[in-house]
């Protein structure tokens, strides 16, 4: 009887909080739904077109966003923590390493942005006659480079997990890594630099996001000695920073 | 117009089998960060996690509502969003003519910066990423940092950057200059930003791009440098990105600063009375 009780509150709880979400997330996307609606009445004067279909693909935003958040509040965040506190408990250092140079490769590589943003770049190469215009040539260069990518993602984890272990400050490394991007713009080909630079931003998932992140600071949390603010976050950053490099690197040995 | 039509004609049959569909490729997706969660739980830490069923609960919701937010967004808000991106710099709509001139002035595809600039915050503010790092953020802080003040930061970052690298496509500047100022800026912001800003403002610049602001972005992006007299889409349409990732590291360090001053002078208004 009593369980009853509890699994009803329990249930009552989860609604409310599911009602909260919901109200959040038609807040978060009133400025996409006001700039979309101002542009087409009143810059475009277009009719709306179908307003059912896009009333129907709002609500399925609004829901997905509302799950999305209580999913992570539940279970992303949650599984991040523990993870790196069991790690940090084990005292395996090589593990940890591991898993995160894993978690890095693995959710890049099947990212379906970098999948795009990869097979534009071959078209881009095979028209700058750096490769061969046939399917072969083109679909060995994308994936070469999405592996490319896809490593510089798991060695940025691994680089960023050593430097909140050792608590070394994010910015010497960051800022390290921006001026050697300058030296490599001036010598790799032009028609990398630009698929280079995109390659950073499209590589951070929805999902790796708050795993990475919670990773992050539930590591400098299990750390004696260590600010999770301060040497939590970061992670995100060597995981933008780095493609550039690797890319820029793999621009400038395939092309030569 | 015709092109308005071609996302208009699906009905609920549809909806449903798209939504499976959309499952199925955000389950692929996800399932290699699944087996390596799988793979260390079981091989190498060896003991079942806390709340083991409300983390699986947790991880479920997380795909049905990437799933429920993908499919929404490609009904109703990226294809409207692309064919305005696409409209906003057609030679019609610019110059009033079916055909552009030879030579455009920048200044006549104002309203491609400002839809740019304001799509670009609206879409950062809605990105699950970032909700889940300023979430997190104000967790940490103890409610020092307001995840509102951090979301509203990136997102005019992403803003500025969109608005001027839109710029930069119509007036064909490279690329390299832009980003590497950018740098250069957020070089000096960092040796005067407060320190525990630092990593959170160099992350912000990563989880601008993702699912909601990319597409749309990368839209603009080609359809700006397709039409635009002299662009070439291979050389100039990538980089919008690479702006919208820049951007928001000075925003945050910024706010971050402007928050710093504020509170000196506000001690030392306190001190002198």
């Amino acid at each position: 009887m009593k369980g009853n009780v509890d699994y009803f509150n329990h249930l009552i709880q989860h609604l409310e909080a599911f009602a909260l979400h919901i109200v959040g997330a038609c807040r978060d996307l009133m400025p996409i739904i006001m700039v979309i609606l101002i542009f087409q009445l009143v810059v475009l004067r277009q009719p709306f077109p179908d307003l059912i279909q896009v009333i129907s693909g709002l609500i399925l935003v609004i829901l997905g966003l509302a799950f999305f958040v209580l999913g992570l509040e539940l279970g992303l965040f949650p599984i991040g923590e523990a993870m790196a506190e069991a790690f940090a408990g084990k005292g395996s250092l090589f593990w940890l390493l591991c898993f995160g140079f894993g978690l890095g490769f693995s959710t890049t590589i099947a990212e379906p942005a970098l999948i795009a943003v990869t097979k534009e770049a071959a078209v881009v190469a095979a028209q700058g006659k750096f490769i061969n215009s046939d399917q072969a040539s083109m679909a060995s260069y994308a994936l070469g480079l999405r592996i490319t990518v896809a490593l510089s993602v798991g060695v940025a984890i691994v680089v960023g997990l050593i430097r909140i272990l050792k608590g070394w400050p994010v910015q010497f490394l960051i800022i390290g890594g921006y001026i050697v991007v300058m030296i490599m713009t001036f010598f790799a080909p032009k028609e990398i630099v630009g698929i280079a630079y995109d390659s950073g931003g499209v590589t951070t998932s929805t999902v790796t996001v708050p795993l990475v992140t919670a990773l992050g600071v539930g590591l400098a949390s299990a750390i004696r000695g260590r600010n999770p603010l301060v040497d939590g976050f970061g992670l995100i950053a060597f995981a933008s920073l780095l493609p550039l490099i690797f890319v820029m690197a793999y621009g400038m040995v395939m092309f030569h | 117009m015709s092109n308005l039509r071609i996302y208009a004609k699906g009905n609920e049959m549809d909806l449903l089998t798209t939504l499976f569909q959309t499952l199925a490729l955000t389950v692929k997706d996800v399932l290699p960060v699944l087996a390596l969660l799988v793979f260390f739980q079981l091989m190498i830490l060896r003991r079942p996690l806390p709340n083991w069923r409300r983390l699986t609960l947790g991880f479920i919701f997380v795909l049905i509502g990437l799933t429920l937010f993908l499919d929404g967004l490609e009904t109703a808000l990226f294809p409207i969003g692309k064919i305005m991106a696409k409209q906003l710099s057609t030679p019609q709509f610019v110059f009033g003519s079916s055909a552009a001139p030879p030579e455009a002035a920048w200044y006549r595809y104002a309203w491609v910066y400002v839809f740019g600039a304001l799509i670009g915050f609206a879409t950062t503010v809605a990105e699950p990423a970032l909700i889940a790092v300023s979430f997190k953020a104000q967790e940490v802080s103890r409610g020092s940092l307001n995840q509102w003040g951090l979301r509203l930061a990136v997102a005019t970052g992403v803003s500025l950057g969109i608005g001027i690298g839109t710029f930069r496509i119509v007036t064909g500047t490279p690329l390299y200059l832009y980003i590497i100022s950018g740098y250069l800026i957020v070089m000096i912001q960092t040796i005067l930003a407060p320190r525990e800003i630092i990593p959170l403002a160099y992350d912000s610049g990563g989880v601008t791009t993702s699912t909601v602001t990319v597409p749309l972005v990368a839209a603009l992006g080609l359809g700006l440098s397709e039409t635009v007299p002299g662009r070439d889409p291979a050389l100039d349409g990538f980089g919008l990105i690479a702006f919208a990732s820049v951007f928001p590291i000075m925003t945050v360090l910024g706010y971050a600063q402007i928050a710093q001053w504020l509170s000196q002078r506000r001690l030392k208004a306190a001190k002198e009375e």
